[in-house]
């Protein structure tokens, strides 16, 4: 118990800081002002976004080689917190981009890969409310997480092909378009911050769904009985 | 890669268990079937009758425990067997004719001449001049020949039949009877699941019953058998 | 090779069922008409128009089309549990897999060819002097379309609401084939036509890496 409010403490200074320092340490920009500064959630989200879904990948893959329900119970985890990065991403992306360009969606490679990719985690989910058997729905939607994973570089990949042909407005410069030191190390720091954010939250929701594994087990004897 | 398919004479089931999530199918089966015995597996609906069978059949994998093949040889496998199974589903295409089916059944096992195995086959189990029909005009009962025809192509010597007598009308039963016995007499190693006393549970040498995924009784031939055969439930 | 061998068997039984009752086919055929006619109810067909929409709708009626042929990919099998009777005759469960991603892309393919002349004329954009190209991006695409239908059709014949869920699957995954597939071939029909090479490779890419994860999961897709 007293190892959980450390760590959940230590999250919050974490996050605290990336917020001082979002605001305070990082530079100005001349041409966008404050809105701006809404990339160090943005990136950083979508960057750990990432991370969870492979930490995901890692876990169905594990599941199916070895078939111990903690991998399933990670891989639903990860998935979830996944999502809810991602969404953030997707939340941030129009909030920037509409006093940037005034417009909420710009059909932008990254964000509309990042739609996709929400999709995608999506069905993962609906798959598995709709399979019942527990060892089924952890091989079943193991297997799509895989498969779904694998897609992730092609939709970016042929999404930004497409846009090279019909060239939009870009959401956030973005790190590739040239960053100023002080920014990327704000960057970094905010990315650290939500990794550690992520973590606790995946304990949390293994630990959850370790719990509802167990009370499922005990109906399903209760129920034969 | 896979191991090369030998088909075997005797089964070993070591300390079985599958669960469906908090439902045990099968617990801790252990039992060991040797070349020529005839089983009869008796049980309630839901006692693992057809769990236990499809383990055997290597189409569901066990939860814990293994199951080893003996070749004629003496040795044991736990992969690569080959047995011929027969379900209450016929599985044959309905929208082939008895003859596609077998043929191609034949050639995915890499039969030796296969239409001719085929053929020999539909002459077996008398369904040779219906052998350009579509299985999907069959009856129930031919459809169950279909069935074991396709089950004995690659002349397995162990047989796994889930109550393959669903569905038979008499004639039925006693065609599958006799079938089965000229199994016997040629030491085919048999396991089937039944439901209680028939014409079929009769050629068996051995009875198993099982109750809720456990063996609770198990004897070679006697009065015993009939009991095991004819508990109040079965 | 036994892969092959089985694989070859296989085929030619899903041919086989397939050409004699056709229903697969005609389904397919009538209903990417009727997505075609009623797209055309979205837009000013001018040639300029259909040169810019045209080739973007074709490929989605593709999609939405496979994603209802898939369906009885293995719910048919589960109907006398034949299944059960390939995954015990053959040795490698791949060959399931590989035969009918197989007959699927055919039938794609050939429900594609038959409407392109439907299209071709009702959009008035030019596709004789690109047909080859044509030939390659649709063959790409509608083998992506397949390997990847067909592997999620064995995952949702073992879920609940199936009819539904494929399509739900599916569709997000094939993403990238829809937007190289849409691209290359709207260079085909273009004024001037040319060919993109790189949305080729991307097709090529997604068609390699999806049809190396089926071999490797097959089994699993198929255990019971």
């Amino acid at each position: 118990m007293g190892k959980n409010i450390f760590a959940a403490a230590l999250v919050f200074v974490l996050l605290g800081v990336m917020v001082y320092a979002a605001f305070f340490i990082a530079p100005v920009d001349a041409k966008q002002g404050l809105i701006y500064r809404i990339l160090y959630l943005h990136v950083s989200s979508a960057w750990t976004g990432l991370t969870a879904f492979l930490i995901g990948c890692i876990a169905n893959l594990l599941y199916v080689w070895r078939r111990q329900p903690r991998w399933d119970w990670l891989g639903v985890a990860a998935v979830e917190v996944g999502l809810a990065f991602t969404t953030v991403v997707l939340v941030t992306g129009p909030i920037w981009a509409k006093p940037v360009w005034g417009i909420y969606w710009t059909w932008d490679a990254r964000l509309t890969s990042t739609f996709v990719m929400w999709l995608l985690y999506i069905s993962y989910l609906l798959l598995r409310t709709l399979i019942e058997e527990p060892d089924r729905r952890a091989l079943l939607s193991a297997l799509y997480g895989i498969f779904a994973f694998l897609d992730v570089p092609l939709v970016f990949g042929s999404i930004r092909w497409w846009r090279t042909q019909h060239p939009q407005p870009i959401v956030m410069g973005g790190p590739d378009s040239g960053m100023d030191p002080t920014m990327y190390k704000v960057l970094m720091f905010s990315w650290l911050a939500m990794l550690a954010l992520m973590t606790l939250l995946l304990r949390q929701r293994y630990k959850l769904e370790a719990m509802r594994s167990d009370v499922e087990a005990m109906r399903h004897e209760l129920e034969a009985a | 890669m896979t191991a090369p398919a030998f088909t075997p004479t005797g089964i070993r089931f070591e300390k079985i268990e599958k669960r469906y999530g908090g439902l045990y199918a099968l617990r801790q089966v252990s039992l060991e079937i040797a070349r020529g015995e005839c089983v009869a597996f008796a049980g309630r609906n839901g006692s693992g009758k057809t769990t236990l069978l499809r383990i055997a059949a290597r189409l569901v994998r066990p939860s814990r425990g293994s199951v080893m093949y003996m070749t004629s040889s003496g040795a044991a496998a736990d992969s690569g067997a080959r047995s011929g199974f027969v379900a209450h589903a016929t599985m044959v295409y309905d929208e082939l004719t008895a003859e596609e089916n077998l043929l191609m059944f034949a050639k995915l096992q890499g039969i030796a001449e296969p239409g001719a195995r085929a053929a020999a086959l539909l002459e077996e189990v008398g369904l040779l001049e219906r052998r350009n029909s579509l299985v999907r005009t069959f009856s129930r009962g031919m459809r169950q020949r279909m069935a074991i025809a396709r089950a004995l192509l690659n002349d397995p010597s162990l047989l796994l039949l889930d109550e393959p007598a669903t569905g038979l009308d008499p004639e039925g039963i006693a065609w599958l009877a006799n079938a089965l016995r000229q199994m016997r007499w040629a030491e085919r190693t048999i396991l089937m699941s039944v439901h209680g006393e028939s014409e079929i549970s009769q050629i068996a040498t051995r009875a198993v019953r099982l109750d809720a995924g456990s063996v609770v009784a198990d004897t070679r031939g006697g009065s015993e058998m009939h009991a095991i055969l004819t508990f109040a439930g079965a | 090779m036994a892969l092959l061998a089985d694989t070859t068997v296989l085929l030619g039984k899903e041919l086989r069922t397939e050409f004699r009752s056709r229903e697969l086919l005609t389904t397919t055929v009538v209903f990417i008409l009727i997505v075609i006619v009623l797209f055309s109810f979205t837009f000013d067909p001018t040639s300029d128009e259909s040169r810019r929409f045209g080739s973007g709708l074709l490929w989605l009626a593709f999609l939405f089309a496979s994603s209802l042929m898939l369906q009885p990919c293995f719910l048919r099998e589960q109907q006398n549990d034949t299944l059960s009777a390939l995954r015990l005759a053959v040795d490698e469960p791949f060959a399931i897999f590989l035969a009918k991603l197989t007959a699927n892309t055919v039938f794609l393919l050939l429900a594609e060819l038959v409407l392109l002349p439907f299209f071709a004329l009702m959009y008035n954009v030019p596709v004789l002097r690109v047909l080859h190209w044509l030939a390659l991006v649709f063959f790409l695409g509608s083998l992506g379309i397949s390997v990847v239908g067909t592997a999620l059709s064995a995952v949702s014949a073992q879920a609940r609401m199936r009819e539904l869920l494929l399509p739900l699957l599916l569709l997000p995954l094939l993403t990238p084939i829809l937007v190289a597939s849409t691209e290359v071939t709207k260079g085909l029909l273009d004024r001037e036509p040319f060919m993109q090479w790189k949305g080729v490779v991307i097709l090529a890419v997604f068609d390699l890496v999806f049809l190396t994860a089926l071999w490797l999961f097959s089994e699993y897709l198929l255990e019971e």
